[in-house]
């Protein structure tokens, strides 16, 4: 594409500027007030990254003047409404752009307010990542609460803690590791897979953009560098095939006669030309014969693709009905329970009537049961609860009047999420996530990163009991450092000598990961941060087993490995990072696979330590740097020993 | 296979979602269509909704009499090309029948008449959605617009009270004498949309790229000289290589100096620039702080 473009563009055009092919999109909710410094941290991101105009900045600067403001208040920038410049509120969610040369990014803007719960809601339906700000001073309080709560409740999947106005406390990294268990604790009761705290000062700039000099201690990347590389791409459900039918395309002309597509945005799953499929409700199958998508025909098209679909058979198929696997179906149903957040005065009450639009479906509804309220702060349930009133949460029952094919919410935020509609009005009322589907779940549960409702089950037999049953004690140990550094002799070195007294280890090597579980990454930033939290999930389960599980992974970035100790810190499980603190020149002197040399050659880009960086842990538990194989292991047991 | 989008290729799924969805719902859809960049943008994404259908509903210029007249050559025959119905909506119509009563004086401009048209010739077709190419990005009260706007009997738009919007799902039931506005490109910026128009090699009018015109200086703006506008004293033409960064009436639309021939070189000033499009190059958003808003509020586009 970039070429074509430029081709046109003549030899001094700017080329560069087509390339998108490494860009892709993040969505982030931000929620809060001013006074949490909400929108100074967003200035600081627009201004910082050049999104802000030299004629915003100046008509802002202007009206603080006006208004005896002593600072620029850049809340102005996003305060578009009249009513909220007056009184100095976010009212409704607004939306802002910027990007980096890596990502663009929208920001949903929205009140943090009780009273706009709604409008808190509406951004965070869309967002793959949160941000919840946190005054250094105050610590946790109950707005933190209700923020990261609708976060989890949305499946928002990554939620960032930015502990704001560091400055306040002096950079005090007693106050941040206080607010870190305070948080933590909460978090471990929501659903949320991926938390990252963060100290900043959005005022002064400390770890927004750049990272600060102000706290040493803090060894995590800056805000920006964390949306820049959390990887948000496995968020999405690629395993269940969902194809809303949205339009069918029929042209009236002689050339296209037979032609009969059916049009739709793909909201899970990969479709693939040749595919059995099934047309649901009436349970229709045919194959697909075409794909076509907005740049012509593919062979395959996955979320959020808009594609036209072409059967081989000629179907009844209309809006509303959905095409799926033959094996892999969503729950058609008449009747399911639902969480609720309420958005409109008039309250929801059982025996109400509504209608559901429900992906490309529209019915009527009846509220069969108000099952719960929820405590917007999470913590309670009323389960005497009649009623839902205006920015309410709670879990309904509700029955439609022809089927619906869904998924629940936790599996699919598309094909498990619906509005509720007031006839009589026309308004949106509310916003509701699939929690439960009566006469049992879809036929095939394969996801369980995503696994509906059911909290994790502990089963009768603990941690305790295995380990101590089994007389083992699992571990896991990090094994980083640079291409051809030792990390895989050491670690298999390691491992057999605790096999050979009788421990059970296991080795996960990064190179081996990358022929099976990660067979689909590639080797981009993005791509390397989702091998390192795979292998880390991984070893999490093992080590839970009773396993000593010696990961050997190059895992070049600090924040990759901090959130696989992150992930087994809050399984309460041991991690050692052994730090193979091998000379780069060294590395290249050893060499087997010869990769240095393509790397030097160009022959191949990205190769850590060459052209792309590493970076060496701060405070490793081990760091072996010139020792014997011999001598490392020993260093090597003896921390596991401690650990 | 990483199954990933770029953030263009996203925008443009999630737009073509969008009017799909309005086809769908709708009865009586109409694409507001001027020949501007963004209008382009949208009637290229409409024609990828539907091929190879053609596009189920007809676009509409709400024509100030007032134009370039190389935006109108190309505007009559990009819709030719897509076989696309084209309503033209008359100002001058709307001064003739009284509807509207004319401005005067050497700022005088016919954009904030055409809010009336506009609606007229809504409920004269009895329209109950038109697509808009508005972008959050271009001011501050659109950024508070949904993707799907209600608007009363009234063509008016309430901002405090707007329906939730929420994922993909899009509530467009009025009833009648109501009707929506549909902004497709509402995730969209400038920059996007000029990379979109340069990676799908989509034709745009002559005036966007750097041309020789004869111009004046007003307020630190460039307008070109033309019979829609009076000179006052002081204000002396003269030719300059300009082009436009937004496409409306003549009479409030300024130039800006570029040399940019290509889209590839248009795109490098876009990236570089650091004043907004509305900023630079549109009179009307400058009569107020909340100027965009009080005229969305009466039913503008």
């Amino acid at each position: 594409m970039a070429a074509q473009a430029s081709t046109n563009g003549g030899p001094d055009g700017g080329g560069l500027l087509l390339d998108d092919q490494h860009d892709d999109l993040l969505r982030l909710a931000t929620a809060g007030s001013v006074d949490d410094g909400k929108s100074t941290l967003i200035g600081r991101l627009l201004y910082d990254s050049k999104a802000i105009f030299a004629d915003q900045l100046e008509h802002i600067e202007e009206v603080s003047r006006r208004r005896g403001d002593g600072y620029v208040d850049l809340a102005l920038l996003t305060d578009g409404l009249r009513a909220e410049r007056e009184q100095g509120i976010t009212i409704d969610v607004a939306y802002r752009f910027f990007a980096t040369p890596r990502r663009t990014f929208i920001i949903a803007d929205t009140p943090g307010h009780e009273r706009y719960t709604r409008n808190m809601v509406t951004g965070a339906s869309t967002a793959d990542l949160s941000i919840v700000l946190v005054d250094a001073r105050k610590g946790v309080v109950e707005q933190s609460r209700r923020h990261a709560f609708i976060a989890s409740l949305l499946r928002i999947p990554h939620l960032v803690v930015c502990v704001n106005k560091m400055d306040l406390v002096d950079y005090s990294r007693r106050r941040f590791q206080q607010i870190e268990d305070e948080v933590r604790a909460f978090a471990a009761r929501l659903e949320v897979a991926d938390v990252t705290l963060i100290p900043i000062s959005a005022l002064k700039g400390d770890n927004v953009v750049e990272r600060s000099t102000n706290m040493p201690w803090y060894e995590g990347p800056p805000l920006l560098y964390h949306l820049e590389h959390v990887h948000v791409a496995a968020d999405r459900n690629l395993v269940d095939v969902r194809f809303p039918v949205q339009y069918v395309i029929r042209p009236r002309d002689a050339a296209h006669h037979d032609f009969r597509g059916y049009a739709g945005q793909v909201a899970g799953g990969v479709l693939r030309a040749g595919d059995e499929v099934i047309v649901l409700p009436a349970g229709t199958r045919s194959r697909i014969a075409a794909i076509d998508g907005p740049e012509g025909e593919v062979d395959q098209a996955f979320p959020p693709m808009s594609v036209t679909v072409r059967l081989e058979d000629e179907l009844d198929v209309s809006r509303g009905d959905v095409i799926a696997r033959v094996h892999n179906q969503p729950a058609v149903t008449t009747s399911f329970e639902a969480h609720v957040c309420w958005m409109t005065e008039r309250p929801l009450q059982e025996g109400n009537r509504y209608l559901v639009k429900h992906t490309t479906r529209t019915v009527r509804a009846r509220v069969a049961e108000v099952v719960h309220r929820i405590e917007i702060n999470g913590a309670s349930r009323h389960g005497d609860a009649t009623e839902l009133h205006l920015n309410d949460i709670g879990k309904v029952s509700l029955s439609v009047a022809s089927p619906l094919m869904v998924d629940t919410y936790a599996r699919n935020r598309i094909t498990g999420s619906f509005i509720l509609v007031d006839e009589a009005t026309n308004e949106t009322v509310g916003a509701g996530m699939v929690a439960a589907v009566d006469g049992g779940a879809s036929p095939v549960e394969l996801d369980p990163k995503r696994s509906p409702d059911v909290v994790w089950d502990e089963g009768k037999l603990n941690r305790e009991r295995r380990w101590g049953a089994l007389g083992v004690q699992g571990a896991t140990v990090w094994f980083t450092g640079l291409p051809s550094s030792g990390k895989s002799t050491i670690a298999a070195a390691v491992e057999a000598r605790l096999v050979a007294s009788g421990v059970p280890a296991y080795r996960i090597d990064g190179d081996n990961l990358r022929h099976g579980l990660s067979g689909d990454l590639g080797f981009g930033a993005d791509a390397r941060a989702e091998n390192v939290r795979r292998a880390a999930e991984v070893a999490k389960l093992m080590a839970d087993s009773g396993t000593v599980v010696l990961v050997s992974l190059v895992s070049p970035y600090a924040v990759d490995r901090d959130r696989a100790r992150a992930i087994h810190a809050g399984d309460d499980l041991a991690f050692v990072e052994v730090f193979v603190d091998t000379p780069i020149e060294e590395c290249e002197r050893r060499d087997p696979k010869g990769l240095y040399a393509k790397a030097r050659a160009g022959e191949i880009s990205g190769f850590t330590g060459v052209d792309d960086p590493y970076e060496p842990p701060r405070k490793p538990d081990v760091r072996i740097s010139g020792e014997t194989v011999e001598e490392a292991v020993e260093k090597v047991l003896a921390a596991l020993s401690r650990s | 296979m990483n199954y990933e989008l770029t953030h263009l290729r996203t925008l443009e799924s999630e737009a073509i979602h969008v009017i799909r969805e309005v086809a769908a719902e709708r009865e009586h859809p109409v694409l507001l269509f001027s020949g501007g960049k963004d209008s382009i943008v949208l009637l290229h994404l409409a024609h990828k909704a539907f091929r190879p259908a053609r596009i189920p509903f007809p676009v509409m210029h709400v024509d100030t009499g007032h134009n370039f007249p190389e935006v109108i050559e190309f505007r009559d025959r990009r819709v030719e090309e897509l076989g696309v119905d084209l309503i033209v909506a008359s100002v001058q119509e709307s001064i003739d029948r009284g509807r509207v009563v004319e401005e005067t004086g050497p700022r005088a401009s016919r954009n904030r008449l055409q809010t009336v048209t506009l609606l007229d010739a809504i409920a004269e077709h009895g329209f109950d959605a038109a697509f808009g190419g508005a972008r959050r990005d271009e001011e501050r009260a659109r950024a508070k617009e949904r993707v799907m706007s209600f608007r009363d009997e009234h063509g008016q738009w309430d901002p405090k009270a707007q329906r939730p919007e929420l994922w993909n799902l899009y509530n467009g039931r009025i009833r009648r004498g109501e009707h929506v506005r549909v902004f497709p490109l509402s995730n969209w910026t400038e920059l996007d949309v000029w990379r979109y128009i340069a990676v799908e090699q989509l034709e745009v009018p002559s005036i966007y790229f750097a041309h020789a015109r004869q111009v004046f200086r007003r307020d630190g703006m460039l307008y070109a000289v033309s019979p829609y506008v009076e000179l006052v004293e002081g204000e002396q033409p003269f030719e300059a290589s300009v082009r436009y960064r937004t496409v409306g009436d003549m009479s409030c639309t300024g130039a800006v100096e570029s040399s940019a021939r290509t889209l590839d070189t248009v795109v490098a000033e876009i990236a570089a620039t650091r004043i907004t499009e509305r900023g630079e190059t549109r009179a009307d958003d400058r009569v107020s702080e909340a100027a965009m808003e009080d005229r969305k509020r009466e039913g503008y586009f």
